[in-house]
């Protein structure tokens, strides 16, 4: 085993992902103690020029056409034969639809510990993991043998690995890789909704606190009468009650808005993940302890429905509606 | 078509949660436990599955507090196996324990498709469902929010992020990591749940022991750090409008 701390990055349809970045970040750190390189590692077809910008080392290429999309078998396969030549001193995923689906096989396949939702690392080097909904952190040790993490955003931020230079670039072979028993058909865009929350100044944002779709008039009135749309956690939208357009977080839109008041969300890492770049963060929430109090510039301990009907007179007032 | 849906118990994050006095584990004592809300939707995408093209349907989950009352209520939804898996699951056990111990009850059951939901709030060491897909020499699929069967095949619908879709072909047999089912988990009166209990039949299993390699070993659990915390409004509800008025004006926002 070498001392150097790899980053597999994450790219989806041409462009790396936020998290790549934010990875290298990272692994800068923890090569600081280790006193290893950070290498990037990049799979796919032609896509190299996504690395231009990355603060690594070196990077190591495998360009194939099986790669050109991700799917995990043909990923897993070239990865496996990559980490067990190298033997890296830790080797960094993304927390994400491709991380998920690559850690916890190579982990099993090569018989490497792994250690998931790692936020940031301690001064020491050890991995720092956020769980139970963003309400509990657990400091793990680094085992002594290569290593594989998840990371999830919020420890580092993207501009820390990112570089003006263009990182020493190593191609490797890719394995076979037929007999793939995973394949990708196509893909489905999202459904364009009637607003694009993501460029909203004013968003009143329910969670499951809602409890029912018929309560979802109240947040539509609030938000209708400060000028805003109504955007929703994820379970809202599991439920059927708004339409994925409307989907904050991670496996729905990031959002910046000038006002992001939440009503009845318990800010879990996926949720809070897609609303860092909010101007101001207001959470109405009965839990002290939820999260999302963490992230907010102002909160209050409050029934939602205790709140509405006082507060939605008091801005219709203001605005002068009636 | 076999299909096996897996399931765990989980904090409810509702709760406070409490750490324990070796500051290295949650204080087991006062915590409620529930389905793991993926797991909910995991259960319900193979009743969805067995009721749009027939299988049997089995639920497997550790043996702790809770276990029976998931199982009982699969079985309303049209759960044809139940299964309580016995073993060292209290506290200690990690997904690569559970997804190895539980691998030779699987293999028993020739599961077609096995579901898991995507991930669990106590995850520290990945998901369930990819470790148990390599021990089982299965393919593996995560972040999955719908699920066809076409001979021999799944095809699901893997989510990325903003909403974008890949529809990816799998073959079987495999697991899933669910993340939402086509429906949302169906509502089963208590009614009907002590009803299951009286006709349907648990089957137990005994787990071979634990071996926790592959996961982390815990040094310091904590609290979140309360440096960065919110600006508390308090009062009441008149209070609190009266001082949000003050910060939408400030902000321009009125
Ligand atoms: C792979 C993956 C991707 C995900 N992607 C997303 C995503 O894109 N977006 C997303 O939001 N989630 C996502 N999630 C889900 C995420 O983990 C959480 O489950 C979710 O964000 C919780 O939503 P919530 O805060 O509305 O509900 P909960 O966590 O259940 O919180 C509800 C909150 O409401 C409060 N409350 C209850 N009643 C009231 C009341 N009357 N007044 C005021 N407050 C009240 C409670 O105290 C609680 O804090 C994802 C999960 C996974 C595994
Ligand atoms: N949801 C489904 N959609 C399409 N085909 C299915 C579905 N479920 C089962 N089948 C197929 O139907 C056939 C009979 O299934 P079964 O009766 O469950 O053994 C098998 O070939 C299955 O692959």
């Amino acid at each position: 085993m070498n001392q150097d701390i790899y980053v597999v990055i994450e790219h989806l349809r041409g462009q790396a992902a936020d998290i790549s970045y934010i990875m290298l970040g990272g692994a800068r750190a923890l090569a600081q103690k280790t006193g290893g390189e950070v290498v990037a590692v990049l799979l796919g077809h032609n896509v190299q020029s996504l690395v231009n910008n990355m603060s690594a080392d070196k990077v190591l290429v495998v360009d194939h056409p099986a790669l050109a999309e991700f799917t995990s078998d043909a990923y897993q396969k070239t990865l496996a034969g990559l980490i067990a030549e190298k033997e890296p001193r830790a080797v960094l995923f993304a927390s994400s639809s491709i991380g998920a689906d690559l850690s916890g096989v190579l982990s099993a396949r090569l018989n490497l510990p792994l250690i998931s939702s790692c936020q940031r690392f301690s001064a020491d080097g050890r991995p720092i993991s956020q769980i139970c909904g963003g309400k509990i952190m657990v400091e793990s040790d680094l085992p002594e043998v290569t290593t594989l993490l998840t990371m999830i955003p919020g420890g580092y931020k993207p501009e820390e690995g990112q570089s003006g230079k263009t990182p020493e670039i190593i191609k490797m072979d890719a394995p076979a890789l037929d007999d793939l028993r995973v394949t990708l058909k196509q893909y489905i865009e999202a459904e364009a909704g009637d607003v694009d929350i993501s460029k909203e100044p004013i968003l009143v944002s329910v969670g499951r606190g809602i409890q029912t779709q018929d309560n979802l008039e109240l947040a539509e009135e609030l938000a209708k009468a400060l000028g805003g749309v109504v955007s929703a956690s994820r379970p809202v939208v599991d439920q059927g009650w708004m339409p994925t357009s409307r989907l904050v977080g991670k496996s729905g839109k990031t959002v910046k808005p000038k006002v992001y008041l939440t009503l009845g969300i318990s800010g879990a890492p996926e949720h809070a993940e897609a609303i860092m770049g909010s101007e101001m963060i207001i959470a109405i929430n009965t839990d002290p302890a939820a999260p999302i109090f963490d992230i907010a510039r102002y909160g209050a301990v409050i029934d939602m429905f205790d709140l509405f009907e006082v507060l939605i007179a008091k801005v219709k007032e203001t605005q002068g509606i009636r | 078509m076999n299909i096996v849906a897996l399931f765990k118990l989980v904090p409810d994050l509702v709760e406070e949660l409490e750490i324990d006095g070796n500051g290295t584990a949650l204080n087991m004592d006062f915590l409620r436990l529930i389905i793991n809300e993926f797991d909910d939707h995991a259960i319900e995408q193979a009743i969805l599955l067995k009721e749009r093209g027939g299988a049997q349907v089995s639920i497997l989950g550790p043996d702790i507090e809770g276990v029976e009352d998931v199982l009982y209520t699969a079985a309303s939804k049209g759960a044809d196996r139940l299964i309580k898996l016995t073993g060292d699951f209290q506290g200690k056990a990690n997904n690569h324990a559970m997804a190895r111990a539980v691998t030779s009850a699987l293999k028993e059951l020739q599961p077609d498709l096995i579901l898991t939901g995507v991930q669990a709030n106590t995850d520290l060491d990945g998901s369930l469902g990819p470790l148990l897909a390599e021990y089982l020499d299965m393919p593996y699929v995560g972040y999955v929010s719908g699920v066809k069967v076409a001979d021999g095949k799944v095809i699901t619908r893997k989510e990325y992020p903003g909403g974008l879709v890949a529809e990816m072909e799998i073959k079987l047999p495999a697991v899933l990591g669910i993340q939402a089912a086509e429906q949302p988990p169906r509502y089963i009166a208590v009614a009907k749940v002590r009803q299951a209990m009286k006709t349907a039949t648990i089957e137990v299993r005994t787990l071979a022991e634990s071996d926790l390699s592959g996961g982390s070993t815990i040094r310091r659990m904590f609290k979140p750090e309360a440096g960065t915390r919110a600006e508390m409004i308090e009062g009441s509800a008149e209070e609190v409008t009266t001082r949000l008025l003050d910060i939408f004006k400030e902000i321009g926002v009125l």
